[in-house]
């Protein structure tokens, strides 16, 4: 473990600084709230050459990914940062990135989509993209979100896995507020990361070759997209493996899913991001009065941690799923069809009930998480679930 | 060297050039696009005056020229649109049906 400063920051401004350690030869990026200072901050960095990148000022989203993607098959390190509309902007290029199998490392603030217009937290934008083949990290604090960065590019162009990456963090409650962070030093980072070592280079002159090709009726389509599939299943080895180097790197664990509470819990409560702390902190005072409560917070959304979940959950008798985004029409959210799909196969399977909350930045109060807790552990005791999705705190 | 691809048919997902790579330049040469055309140009060596006009305007490259001169159609990658028939100054290139003898519209 190496000595690291201590500093006082928000989420955005040490994704910055991440992606200043990390060195990337190009970003192509477009402001938008919440992600702004994180592009507004590495500008800056260019512009004071405390680091050599190309910085591409496009004229949206969906200009920027194509950017980001020309210059990943150029041979390049790429890395940007997007949210909410923009990342929605992206969507056709989303799948252009992972088909070509490019490493790009993106941040995205996570907030609501419009309409109505709203600019603040919740995961409807990322869960979105959640088909389109990108390795997906959620961060919970802000020092996830500059350990996640990191952790991407080692991620995104291990030659095992060759796709890109998306660093989630909250907008607003982790982009924006100050949290306490530990920071390596420049040259730990630079050592961990490494340079890319591109194959198939367009930029390289030696061998030339072609990309963007066609694979139409009678090609290989079929055969290229479940050659992403077993590369996002290689991914869950390099992802852990990455994890562990980055731990003994930085003193600071990293797991897929990170568990509280677990061991003899009865009841348990999976979500991700932000809202990770304040479930935590009910189920701790709950600790305090006897109740068997635990937390599972999921880190690695893709590829989905499906065994390390079933295992999780494997003694307790309710679980609540907290979902901050929809997929109407469906049985409740993106985190809880995941959850019950790993669960499906379990020997002894809980009852799941699922949770929307906290949609465009809606208060995620303590009582309500208090309610939740209440709801399990009704249920451990006999009663029946309620109908899901639950609207938390929805008048 | 040349890309073997003669047993593509049997690759398998991890055979493939990752991300639909094709590692060789200039192959697109190989590849038969000529098979659409319904017509294909002639042209009458006698009325050509060499402008090289139907070479600057073929939007498929189908124009061989040597020592400055035409010689002839490209036909593997000719797709009979007929911009070098219509473009000709001199009337020089005729399009002619491909394949069978269309009737005659009246």
């Amino acid at each position: 473990m190496v000595e690291q400063k201590v500093v006082a920051a928000t989420g955005n401004t040490v994704v910055a600084e991440a992606m200043r350690q990390c060195k990337p030869d190009v970003v192509a990026a477009y402001p938008i709230t919440p992600q702004t200072t994180i592009v507004e901050e590495f500008a800056a960095f260019v512009a004071k050459g405390r680091v050599h990148t190309e910085y591409v000022t496009v004229e949206s989203e969906h200009s920027a990914m194509s950017a980001c993607i020309g210059a990943s098959a150029a041979g390049a390190r790429v890395m940007t940062a997007t949210s909410s509309q923009g990342l929605a902007l992206m969507w056709e290029e989303l799948y252009i990135a992972s088909g070509m199998r490019l490493p790009i490392v993106m941040a995205n603030a996570n907030r609501a989509l419009s309409a109505p217009i709203n600019i603040h937290c919740d995961h409807s934008d990322a869960m979105g993209a959640r088909d389109a083949g990108w390795i997906m990290l959620f961060a919970e604090t802000a020092q996830e979100a500059y350990d996640n960065t990191i952790m991407a590019v080692r991620i995104a162009e291990d030659y095992e896995v060759l796709l890109p990456v998306m660093s989630c963090l909250d907008g607003f409650i982790t982009t924006h507020s100050i949290d306490r962070v530990s920071l390596l030093d420049d040259e730990s980072v630079a050592g961990f990361v490494g340079e890319r070592e591109a194959e198939r280079a367009l930029l390289d002159l030696e061998h030339p070759v072609t990309h963007g090709a066609f694979a139409g009726l009678g090609g290989p389509y079929l055969e290229f997209k479940k050659a992403q599939r077993q590369a996002i299943e290689r991914s869950r080895a390099v992802v852990k493996r990455v994890g562990d180097e980055y731990a003994a790197l930085s003193g600071r664990p990293f797991g897929v899913l990170e568990t509280w509470g677990m061991d003899d819990a009865e009841v348990a409560v999976v979500v991700i991001g932000s809202t990770a702390g304040n479930v935590r902190h009910v189920a701790r005072a709950l600790r305090a009065d006897g109740k068997k409560v635990g937390v599972v917070k999921i880190r690695c959304f893709r590829p989905f941690p499906y065994a390390e979940l079933a295992e999780a959950l494997s003694g307790v008798k309710a679980v609540a799923v907290m979902d901050r985004a929809e997929s109407f029409g469906a049985e409740g959210g993106p985190l809880y069809l995941e959850t019950r799909s790993a669960l499906y196969d379990a020997s002894n399977r809980p009852a799941v009930v699922g949770y929307v909350y906290g949609l465009g930045g809606s208060d995620v109060k303590l009582e309500l998480v208090e309610s939740v807790y209440g709801d399990l552990l009704d249920i451990a005791g006999g009663a029946a679930a309620p109908a899901g999705p639950v609207y938390l705190g929805a008048r | 060297m040349k890309w073997d691809i003669s047993r593509m048919g049997e690759w398998t997902s991890d055979e493939f050039p990752l991300g639909a790579v094709i590692p060789e330049a200039g192959n697109s040469d190989d590849y038969v696009t000529g098979g659409w055309r319904s017509q294909r140009p002639e042209r009458d060596d006698e009325k050509c005056t060499q402008c090289l006009l139907c070479w600057i305007v073929c939007p498929d490259s189908a124009i061989r020229v040597q020592d400055e001169k035409v010689t002839t159609f490209d036909l593997k990658h000719c797709k009979g649109c007929g911009v070098c028939a219509n473009e000709c100054p001199v009337d020089a290139i005729t399009m002619v049906p491909e394949g069978c003898d269309l009737p005659e519209v009246k």
